[in-house]
């Protein structure tokens, strides 16, 4: 029984770790903070513009193959896999 | 060959195939009508789930949108693919592991009350049935422009194929034919964007391209020589609050879809739920990722093919010529000097919600009326390519259209053949009676959908906000809390759905009246600055609010089910939680 709660305590803060980078590269950079990193460019568009319609699509692909891989350690860790 | 011919070999050979698959993978049991005999490898599931997902609205309409919005369009790109990580992280897994049939089977079962059970069928159906409308009639304007029927017919066949493979091959035939469906409609979509992006500016990888070119900037520069604001320039649209608000109640709205959701009951065991929906994000972003470098290419393109050039010139263009004759593309020369006017604001005044092409608008020096919905589907012509691409973009078009509406259909089929009259009326029904229910309601539903596709009610593209607002209001916080809140009962459930659903539809209510209930205009034009589109994240927070006050003010769910949740958090034994 105790081993299952720390697995959920594993399992929920890795979930908390990456919602975070989920709602920064969307909504801090790519609305909240659109304007001042337009200042800067990558390639030939604006940084903000970029993360907006571009970058932030990568890292949501790249954050759940991540939790995926991450919760296969998990699982085989606390032997709660199949 | 034509363009006409090449359509006709493409499009029946496509078809034939997606119906062979369908024969092929017919089924017998409802473990494989409903979810495939969960047998379904992680990419493939994940192939399925993109083509399910990406609708003839992703496909024809999004690069469009988002070329006449310029960065606001992020609200579809972000929305529509961030939601795949709260689906990934937050529900699949443990909906996997649950291992029933369905949404509302989770949610009636979850919380032990057919009330729950009947609001959240009841909302699928809902969803769903939007959703399929809006589908069968991308499936007639696709025929009627590359076929030449009228749009009744080709709503009558994209029924009769849809009709035939989902009620012979249930979930089983639908998945295998949204496999080949995918790899139809993201060939059809990448070839004329490589194609276009290579012209543009030597570099064929459209995300690159659009990257790391000039050519934004070269756009930039030209909306604003024509009097628009940079196509970069955020918020030109809409304030910031609604971006956000829309971002969000799209991200969760998607992951709230009841089709998108039992896709992920398909795969044989949680790891590959998790993997799965990784796959469909990848797959999903291949189009998602190209299409708003089309958007600025067929933009930029379009500009400078268009401006300044006479009538008579560009009339001699063959896609214009033809395009102008359904009247997506339309000139009208408002100062006389036989050239083609690019600038911001309207070329035609409207009436009742559409362009009435007798009435130039004279508020703007405007002289061109560019249907969103031309951009994708004129790419390949605008690019001079062959016939043959040009008739595989029509094909890439219905799979998008038909993978869905199959999608939708058994959805909505298993809501009522499965929760309401399996679970809720008839708990006795033999299998080879349920079988014959989801049949006979997948059917009904085909011909319900034919029907809106052919007299399409004008309220359709009025209420995909609806869909949304709804998922994101009612089924998301209710799946959320129960996997995550152990102490969540019923009563904080039902209250919580419901106080959401309500807000929700009647602010949509009030703020789309004039398109809904033909109100001179709306009640109140938004809610401190959040759109119809977005408001369902208020729906979404008050769901929360009510759901959890309202569970503490009450007992505590009985033992078994906080057994329940205990089990569907870890991975191990959902093989056996599949077995009925």
């Amino acid at each position: 029984m105790h081993k299952t709660e720390e697995y959920w305590k594993a399992n929920t803060s890795l979930i908390r770790n990456l919602l975070l980078i989920w709602a920064l590269v969307s909504y801090v950079f790519g609305i909240l903070l659109v304007e001042p990193l337009n200042g800067i460019r990558l390639g030939g568009l604006p940084l903000g513009f970029w993360f907006a319609q571009q970058g932030s699509i990568y890292v949501f692909v790249i954050l759940i193959f991540y939790y995926a891989w991450k919760m296969d350690q998990l699982d085989r860790h606390y032997g709660v896999h199949e | 060959m034509s363009v006409e011919t090449w359509t006709y070999i493409i499009v029946g050979l496509t078809f034939a195939a997606y119906i062979y698959i369908g024969y092929a993978s017919r089924v017998r049991e409802t473990a494989g009508f409903y979810v495939a005999g969960r047998g379904v490898p992680a990419i493939a599931n994940g192939a399925a789930t993109a083509a399910d997902w990406m609708s003839a609205a992703s496909f024809i309409s999004m690069a469009g949108l988002i070329s006449s919005m310029g960065y606001d369009g992020a609200v579809y790109l972000m929305g529509w693919t961030g939601g795949y990580v709260l689906l990934a992280l937050l529900l699949a897994p443990y909906l996997r592991k649950y291992g029933k049939y369905t949404v509302p089977d989770f949610i009636g079962d979850r919380y032990y009350s057919h009330t729950a059970r009947a609001v959240a069928a009841i909302a699928t159906i809902f969803i769903s049935l939007t959703y399929v409308a809006g589908q069968m009639r991308g499936v007639g304007i696709v025929f009627s422009r590359f076929l030449q029927v009228d749009i009744a017919t080709g709503v009558i066949i994209g029924v009769a194929v849809v009709a035939f493979f989902a009620v012979l091959g249930g979930m089983k035939g639908i998945t295998w034919t949204q496999v080949a469906q995918y790899s139809v409609l993201i060939i059809a979509y990448l070839i004329p964007a490589i194609a276009i992006a290579n012209v543009l500016t030597g570099n064929p990888i459209p995300q690159l391209a659009f990257t790391f070119s000039d050519l934004v900037s070269r756009l930039n520069q030209i909306q604003v020589d024509l009097g628009f604001t940079e196509y970069t320039k955020p918020f030109q649209g809409k304030p910031m609050i609604d971006i956000l608000a829309i971002t969000l109640a799209l991200m969760v709205g998607t992951a709230g879809l009841p089709h998108v959701i039992i896709r992920f009951y398909t795969v044989p065991d949680v790891r590959s739920a998790r993997y799965s929906a990784g796959w469909a994000l990848l797959f999903i972003a291949l189009l998602y990722t190209t299409a708003p470098a089309v958007a600025a290419f067929a933009r930029y393109n379009l500009i400078s093919t268009l401006n300044g050039k006479t009538l008579e010139e560009v009339r001699q263009i063959d896609w214009v010529a033809k395009w102008e004759k359904t009247k997506l593309l339309a000139f009208v020369d408002k100062d006389g000097d036989g050239k083609v006017t690019f600038a911001p604001g309207r070329a035609f005044a409207l009436k009742g919600g559409r362009p009435d092409f007798n009435t130039p608008d004279e508020k703007s020096k405007n002289e061109v009326h560019l249907d969103n919905d031309i951009i994708v589907l004129s790419t390949p012509e605008v690019a001079r390519l062959s016939p043959f691409v040009i008739a595989l973009v029509a094909a890439g078009g219905l799979a998008a259209a038909l993978s869905t509406a199959a999608g939708l259909l058994l959805a909505m089929s298993s809501a009522i053949s499965h929760d309401i009259y399996y679970r809720i009326f008839r708990p006795n029904a033999t299998e080879a009676q349920r079988l014959l229910a989801g049949r006979i309601v997948i059917l009904l539903a085909v011909i319900l959908a034919g029907y809106f596709g052919v007299n399409p009610p004008g309220f359709v593209a009025q209420v995909v906000a609806f869909a949304f607002g709804l998922a994101a209001a009612s089924l998301f916080p209710a799946i959320l809390l129960g996997i995550f809140d152990k102490r969540m009962n019923r009563e904080g459930a039902i209250a919580g759905i419901l106080v959401g659903l309500i807000f929700t539809a009647v602010m949509i209510g009030m703020m789309r009246a004039p398109q809904i209930f033909g109100a001179p205009a709306p009640v109140i034009p938004n809610l401190f600055g959040i759109s119809a589109e977005g408001v369902g994240v208020i729906g979404m927070i008050l769901n929360f609010i009510v759901a959890y006050l309202v569970s503490r003010a009450t007992p505590p769910p009985p033992e078994h089910i906080q057994h329940l949740v205990e089990e569907i958090r870890i991975p191990k034994g959902a093989g056996q939680a599949a077995e009925h």
